[in-house]
């Protein structure tokens, strides 16, 4: 693997609070190569997006990162202050958000708000502008391009509205995509043809891009790799087939048996006893051992062991036998 | 998902803004309201009769050459006993013509209120962005003075306003000052409540994936503010300021007849009105009626158009 575009080490993210500081993201590492997408799975409040937000410098108070670095194309820009970390994430970073009725300014043309993104951060003129917009537009899909730039938000349904965003995440030519959730707010259908859009994207540009979803059907159809992660720690990391196929994380099988396949007959979907651990109370040793049926004692005490030299951050992590 | 772009959608591009405003729900539900046609109707009439006063107004009651002190008291539509003129409103005590006097005065009234409401609206945005887009003490101290603010009457605001500014005033320039002075005075009476309305639209918008957005690719928080926010709190706004456009009306004129505002060398409808209530009880009822009418016309219309505009405007109430 070549050099990642991005790549985070031992990231963590406080939050004070009353009751003490809480830590949403916990000692994350991971990296994403170019041209790779790198699918962050988990359920809600488990840190996916605040990874995102941490790398786009956009925690809102009073959530900081407290430890660990975060590197984009050799720069590190968690340390970056003011003009440059601004310069820097404009220009390499795009976002994808979940909801494209509020990623859009509702009272501009959809043509503004893309040649703003453009004239901000490429040394062009309006008309050359203007040009990359409906080349940006024609890009992601959406038919009769040049007429439809000065349409506004609210013209478009919600699919091609998303196809919009994604052109607006990708018309400054960013290095990173950060998709938080792209396809939770759109019908299965529409799903379907967003996720092979930024596949396509992914594929022809060398974009890299971070693919935050709890949708392990978007997963496997999307990802190369998948970074599992629950009450803030990574639980799993690895290629997209093998920790689907044969996770290693009694979270990340417990996850795969709840998820509704039509291949897999089951009577009646697996669940995963008890609830993710408030993250003011969070249990020693494993975050996860409280729910986990093979836990022991070590796991009660005992530091995780670290994701570097393991797939799975887990004394015991599943065999194939296990599975079965 | 190949579907080619349907003509009724770039139809709609090609219109100009006119069309397209002439095609707009606001326009239909305009057409259908008679309150609003009506007052929209004598509003225009009268800014128009202000603004050209001096080609309407048979006679300019401030050029003294012009005057006949002989005209005095002249009672409405009845030639005068020494001069034989006649007067569509009759005239006051220095045989200047009312209706003239009046378009004047008019004209300072909605000069003196729509400067007042656009620098209230002005200062009011500014404080109402700022406030709710960095939040913290720049909020607290902005909304604070704000709340001190509002439990004054407005009316007593403006006049410890225009008091304290008169003081610093020089005293040969105090004439020429008062209506300057008078539009501060009403304008710092009146900002609140646009800098409540935008800072809650602020408070909404920032939250906003787009804004979220605009700040990724580098946007300063001014560009974005001006560009993103405030158009999304541009029609309450618009509201407002209608609304606010009668109030000043009335309180410009509530200072005049107080005799804290227009200076008789360039009265408003406050000073006609002040100066036609001495005659009143001697029966030149005329003196105070036709200002006062005016007056009543003027800040009734403008209230009812804000109403009006306040419910088209609302989606909730469509």
């Amino acid at each position: 693997m070549t050099s990642p575009v991005l790549s985070i080490h031992d990231l963590s993210v406080d939050i004070p609070t009353r009751a003490g500081v809480v830590k949403p993201v916990d000692g994350v590492s991971y990296g994403i190569a170019a041209g790779e997408i790198l699918g962050v799975v988990g359920e809600s409040g488990a840190g996916k997006s605040m990874v995102g937000n941490a790398v786009i410098g956009l925690l809102s108070r009073p959530a900081h990162i407290s430890g660990g670095e975060i590197w984009l194309n050799g720069n590190r820009i968690d340390t970056l202050e003011g003009e440059r970390i601004r310069r820097v994430r404009g220009k390499e970073i795009g976002m994808v958000f979940q909801d494209p009725l509020t990623s859009l300014n509702p009272l501009l043309t959809i043509g503004d708000q893309l040649s703003e993104t453009i004239l901000t951060h490429l040394p062009i003129g309006k008309a050359e502008a203007e040009k990359r917009v409906v080349a940006a537009l024609e890009e992601v899909g959406i038919p009769g391009a040049a007429e439809r730039i000065d349409s506004y938000p609210h013209e478009f349904s919600g699919g091609m509205r998303q196809r919009v965003v994604i052109a607006l995440a990708l018309c400054a030519e960013p290095s990173l995509v950060i998709a938080d959730e792209p396809t939770t707010a759109l019908d299965v259908s529409v799903q379907a043809q967003i996720i092979s859009l930024l596949k396509r994207l992914c594929r022809e540009r060398g974009t890299a891009i971070m693919l935050i979803t709890h949708d392990m059907g978007v997963i496997a159809e999307a990802a190369d790799r998948v970074a599992v992660m629950y009450a803030g720690r990574l639980a799993e990391l690895g290629p997209v087939r093998d920790v689907l196929q044969q996770p290693e994380h009694p979270y990340t099988h417990g996850l795969m048996t709840s998820t509704p396949l039509a291949a897999m007959d089951q009577k009646r979907l697996h669940q995963i006893p008890g609830a993710m651990p408030r993250l003011s109370h969070m249990p020693d040793g494993c975050a996860f051992h409280p729910r986990c049926p093979r836990a022991q004692e070590q796991c009660r005490h005992a530091p995780l062991p670290a994701i570097e030299d393991t797939r799975a951050a887990c004394w015991f992590p599943m065999t194939a036998e296990a599975v079965e | 998902m190949a579907d080619t772009p349907t003509p009724l959608t770039s139809n709609v591009h090609d219109k100009g803004r006119w069309e397209r405003f002439r095609e707009s729900d606001f326009f239909f539900a305009f057409k259908r309201s008679p309150v609003a046609l009506v007052s929209f109707t004598v509003v225009c009439i009268l800014v128009f009769s202000s603004v050209f006063a001096p080609w309407i107004a048979p006679t300019n009651p401030f050029d003294p050459a012009s005057l006949n002190l002989m005209n005095g008291f002249t009672p409405p539509m009845e030639p005068n006993a020494f001069t034989g003129s006649a007067f569509l409103m009759g005239t006051d005590d220095q045989g200047r013509d009312v209706f003239s006097t009046i378009l004047y005065g008019m004209r300072i009234s909605l000069f003196v209120g729509a400067s007042a409401v656009l620098f209230a609206m002005v200062l009011g945005i500014v404080l109402g962005l700022v406030s709710g887009y960095f939040g913290g003490w720049t909020e607290t101290i902005i909304m604070r003075v704000a709340d001190v603010q509002l439990t004054f009457p407005s009316i007593l605001v403006a006049m410890l306003i225009f008091g304290i500014a008169k003081g610093f005033t020089p005293v040969e320039y105090r004439d020429q000052m008062a209506i300057w002075v008078l539009i501060l005075a009403i304008g710092l009476s009146d900002w609140v409540q646009f800098a409540r309305v935008v800072r809650g639209t602020t408070l909404v918008e920032k939250k906003k994936d787009y804004v979220a957005a605009a700040l990724l690719i580098g946007r300063r928080p001014w560009a974005i503010m001006i560009k993103h926010i405030l158009p999304n709190a541009l029609s309450p706004v618009l509201v407002i300021a209608t609304i606010s456009l009668a109030l000043a009306i009335i309180a410009e004129a509530t200072l005049s007849f107080l005799g804290v505002g227009a200076p008789p060398t360039q009265p408003s409808l406050g000073t006609l009105i002040r100066i036609g209530q001495g005659f009143l009880f001697s029966g030149e009822w005329w003196i105070l009626f036709f200002p006062a009418c005016t007056l009543l016309a003027l800040a009734l219309s403008v209230n009812l158009l804000g109403d009006w505009l306040r419910d088209a405007l609302n989606p909730r109430l469509r």
